[in-house]
């Protein structure tokens, strides 16, 4: 057992993964990520590069990617405003990769060193067009050390950019962890491929033995802007979304103390952590509450929202923003229960008692709900 | 010396042709002088990357048999970057307009040059925005029109071979259209080169450039080009550069490179043979 920084578990997670590219820009309160990377991958022969921006951060990361190596970047809501355009293209160029966002208060450049969840939405609508987002989060520097080595695991079965959103408290936090160590560098070099680049076909990066064509534009499964290309485009988005859709293994709700309860406390990231504490509280005072946590914010857990809300009569949906999450549980909770939103974005966290006030002030035995859940 | 351009069908993807480019269009003959230049470098299409960014001249990788990167507008060199830091073993061309690379994507060609990093640019400069439909580059000289600058542009412009020295390019030429002969032969110089090395074609926008500015089609338009340039003997003086417009090779050193300065860090710092 040692303490972590939680910056520093994601730059753990991500050699115990096999990431051997790194390129970044400076930003808080990601910068611990950029400087142990920077520290961690020249000795074990791995890339790190500090780029002049955003934009060329994630650019260096797709490139490597297309070169075979296993890539990643990290940075801040500025920053990650700055990379949505390269998000957007390595959905459809099918380049896996992973961008981990250390959330902080905005907009613009808000409370950089203060915590936030106000990216959640930014994470799966921010580029311009469709895309199948995976989206994960972590509450704890254990969970961002799992998460991270998960992001790329992610990455490479769906051939998607994975985004790992944490917030200033879990990334800058110490905890006692039990880490194995490194495990020494694996260089893959891409394997001949006889089948075609794109689709539902495997990755193969440049050197895999024929000549591949990579462009943002429409593109059918051989990489070619060509007649028909937008259907092809249009069919690897649904489909790669339709395997999501069906993958039980992605995921992405811990229940806690829910057994019994009759209402919930829907939370993630680090305000999961107050949740369970306001839980604890409520249950010592014979109140029947219980929570659920997103771990997966993104491809949303739709029906595990839909089975919670048969169980209770309301949900409160805390949140370190002005109501984001809170719009896909509603949409899932389709009037079965009531849905409370409680969002805060002045850079302080929730204290558990806030979230036992908020709860006792949730009429419990609501009508609405009732009727609804009837209907 | 072999003559050049004699086999080119074993780079040019053919199936994707014709191109998109207008009738008369420069882009063209650049994307012919760099199959040209990788026929006469005998390279492996397999082992070359051609990286561009968007414009037409961006364009230019769907019609090789190489590897092709079709990034965004500005970014290429970026997207360079990180694919020749994963994989220096493979050759990487960065194909990129005046606006691409001189106005959105200012900052990474600054810092590619900065690094030395081993690419070879070639940056089509036809003095417009052609994709987009004619508007003011930041090349556009002055008095020059565009369709936003109909009353003649007042920014002054870019000189993409000051800007590329001045960063600290390694090797750094200027060709025209119309020098048919030289521009396969910079573009292989550049290509070999062990550095950043950039290439200025000056090209011909007779759809847009020549139109709004009265300089006829292509042919008088290749009759412009080389009337408002001079070859030089390389290096090119600053005077020479002062007077006026000149081509050939401007610089061609030999610095560390990126990529082998990146390698030599790993070793000093104890990554193994394998790594
Ligand atoms: C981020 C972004 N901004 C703007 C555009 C629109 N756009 C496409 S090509 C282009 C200009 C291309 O001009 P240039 O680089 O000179 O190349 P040319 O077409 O003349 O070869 C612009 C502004 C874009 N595709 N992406
Ligand atoms: S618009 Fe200009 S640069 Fe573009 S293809 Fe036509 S002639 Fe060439």
């Amino acid at each position: 057992m040692r303490l972590v920084m939680g910056n520093e578990a994601v730059a753990l997670g991500a050699l115990a993964a096999g990431c051997d590219f790194y390129a970044g820009y400076p930003i808080t309160p990601a910068s611990e990520i950029l400087e142990g990377m920077a520290h961690l991958l020249p000795p074990r022969g791995g890339v790190f590069l500090q780029m002049e921006d955003e934009l060329g951060a994630l650019a260096a990361v797709v490139g490597a990617a297309w070169g075979g190596a296993r890539a990643m970047t990290a940075t801040a809501g500025p920053g990650f405003s700055l990379m949505q355009e390269h998000i957007g293209y390595a959905a459809i160029t099918q380049t896996p990769c992973v961008v981990v966002d250390v959330q902080r208060g905005g907009p613009s450049t808000g409370l950089p060193t203060l915590p936030s969840q106000g990216d959640a939405m930014q994470a799966r609508w921010g580029t311009h067009g469709d895309r199948p987002a995976i989206v994960l989060t972590a509450a704890s520097v254990r969970e961002a050390y799992d998460a991270t080595i998960r992001a790329f695991a992610l990455a490479e079965q769906y051939r998607q950019p994975v985004v790992l959103l944490l917030d200033a408290v879990v990334a800058h936090m110490r905890e006692p962890v039990d880490l194995p160590p490194p495990p020494p560098p694996s260089r893959q070099r891409p394997r001949p491929s006889a089948e075609p680049p794109f689709g539902e076909h495997p990755f193969t990066p440049f050197g895999s033995g024929r000549a591949v064509v990579v462009t943002g534009l429409s593109h059918d499964d051989e990489g070619l802007p060509r007649t028909g290309s937008a259907r092809a485009s249009e069919r690897m988005l649904r489909a790669t979304e339709a395997r999501m859709a069906a993958d039980p293994a992605l995921g992405g709700l811990t229940s806690y103390r829910l057994d019994g309860a009759r209402l919930a406390v829907l939370s993630y990231g680090v305000t999961a952590r107050v949740a369970r504490a306001a839980i604890d509280a409520l249950r010592g005072a014979g109140q029947a509450v219980g929570g659920l946590e997103l771990t997966v914010l993104w491809p949303f857990p739709e029906q595990g929202v839909v089975d919670l809300a048969g169980q209770v009569d309301a949900i409160l949906v805390p949140e370190l923003n002005l109501g984001q999450m809170v719009l896909p549980v509603r949409a899932a909770v389709a009037g079965r229960c009531r849905v409370e939103s409680l969002g805060r974005a002045d850079g302080t966290l929730f204290q558990p008692d806030d979230l036992v006030a908020a709860v006792r002030a949730m009429p419990h035995d609501s009508p609405v709900g009732r009727e609804a859940r009837h209907a | 010396m072999p003559r050049i351009g004699e086999d080119l069908q074993r780079y040019l993807r053919t199936e994707m042709m014709p191109t998109v480019w207008c009738p008369g269009c420069g882009h063209g003959n650049i994307a012919r002088a760099i199959a040209a230049a990788l026929e006469h470098l005998a390279y492996d299409p397999e082992r070359v990357v051609l990286v561009g960014g968007i414009g037409c001249s961006g364009r230019t990788p769907f019609y090789f048999r190489t590897n092709a990167l079709h990034t965004t507008h500005g970014r290429a060199l970026a997207f360079a970057t990180g694919l020749k830091l994963a994989r220096p073993d493979l050759k990487v061309v960065v194909v990129t307009g005046d606006g691409d690379a001189l106005a959105i994507g200012g900052n990474h060609f600054i810092h590619a040059a900065r690094r030395n990093l081993d690419v070879a640019v070639v940056l089509y400069n036809n003095s417009i925005y052609g994709m987009t439909g004619g508007q003011q580059a930041p090349t556009t000289p002055v008095g020059a029109r565009s369709t936003t600058s109909l009353s003649g542009a007042i920014e002054p412009a870019f000189d993409a071979v000051e800007l590329a020295m001045a960063a600290g390019a390694s090797y750094v030429a200027r060709t025209t259209t119309f020098d048919v002969q030289e521009m396969p032969l910079l573009i292989a110089d550049a290509i070999e080169h062990p550095g950043f090395a950039l290439v200025e074609v000056l090209t011909q926008c007779p759809t847009y450039y020549g139109r709004l500015n009265r300089l006829g089609e292509a042919p008088e338009m290749l009759l412009w080009e080389r009337d408002q340039t001079e070859p030089a003997q390389a290096p090119i003086t600053r005077e020479e550069m002062a007077a006026g417009r000149p081509i050939g090779v401007f610089r061609r050193e030999v610095r560390p490179e990126f990529t082998r300065s990146y390698a030599a860090l790993c070793e000093r710092l104890g990554a193994g043979a394998d790594g």
